[in-house]
């Protein structure tokens, strides 16, 4: 074979370039509030060692998700598990084929992000208004 | 490529309806089966939760030693840490390029998992079966 020419390939866009749609901004926000999922579960496995290691422990732990940094913390946490639930069934639904139409996309990605915040503010309102 | 000189067979016949090693779907797989476990399982958490809001030591060990209260959260941790695990590990695939440090976040993606499973497992089933020892 002849010298190889390396010549520089072309790059493809990057994320800057494109003007930001629903879709996008929902296929980001995906991988964004898996991975803070992915972050904050070890809060929860703090909570529960913290149960197991005894009730010093314990309120010492629990007074922090009490306060007002922990309730913040927790209430994002639950938007962003919302989220993520919700935009994992629209990728389950379109594991079988459908929604893939302009419209039918866009509506899902707009229902996400509706959807999960309605969810949050339903679950804080039952948990206060229950426990 | 250096095979391809003592073969007749082309590269393509050659790796057709092998996948990736064989197996190729299994991740795809099973981040969808633990997809699906998830949403009823999560919905299961958040309530559990929800209850245990500003719950006292003795509240708390009451709910979580609940043999039901146990095994969905057991179930659940599972289901979450071999979720997260696939899509922390497609993460780093897509953006860690060089092959030192793209090891070595695929290296703790798998133990931070293992990791957060153990201690939540450990600390349910202590509860629990503690309330049934003593």
């Amino acid at each position: 074979m002849a010298e190889v020419k390396v010549t520089p390939r072309p790059l493809s866009p990057h994320l800057q370039v494109y003007r930001w749609t629903w879709t996008m901004a929902m296929s980001v926000f995906h991988r964004v509030t898996g991975t803070g999922l992915y972050i904050g579960i070890a809060l929860f496995a703090i909570w529960l060692v913290a149960l197991a290691a005894g009730p010093q422990t314990f309120d010492a732990v629990q007074w922090f998700f009490g306060s007002p940094i922990g309730l913040l913390i927790l209430f994002g946490y639950t938007w962003v598990l919302m989220h993520h639930m919700l935009g994992g069934v629209r990728h389950l639904v379109w594991d079988t084929g459908r929604g893939m139409e302009p419209g039918e996309r866009m509506n899902m990605a707009r229902f996400t992000l509706i959807g999960s915040i309605t969810l949050t503010v339903a679950i804080w309102l039952v948990a206060f208004l229950l426990f | 490529m250096a095979d391809n000189r003592m073969s007749m067979r082309t590269p393509l016949s050659r790796v057709q309806g092998l996948g990736a090693s064989g197996h190729g779907v299994e991740h795809w797989w099973l981040q969808r089966l633990t997809a699906i476990a998830n949403i009823p399982l999560i919905i299961a958490f958040v309530l559990i939760v929800a209850a245990l809001a500003g719950s006292s030591y003795d509240e708390a060990i009451a709910l979580i030693s609940h043999p039901l209260i146990a095994i969905i959260l057991a179930l659940a941790v599972l289901s979450v840490c071999l979720h997260m695990r696939l899509g922390m590990q497609v993460i780093i695939e897509d953006y860690v390029h060089d092959t030192g440090p793209r090891l070595a976040a695929l290296i703790a993606n798998n133990f931070y998992a293992a990791v957060v499973a153990i201690a939540c497992l450990y600390a349910i089933l202590k509860v629990s079966l503690g309330r049934i020892l003593v």
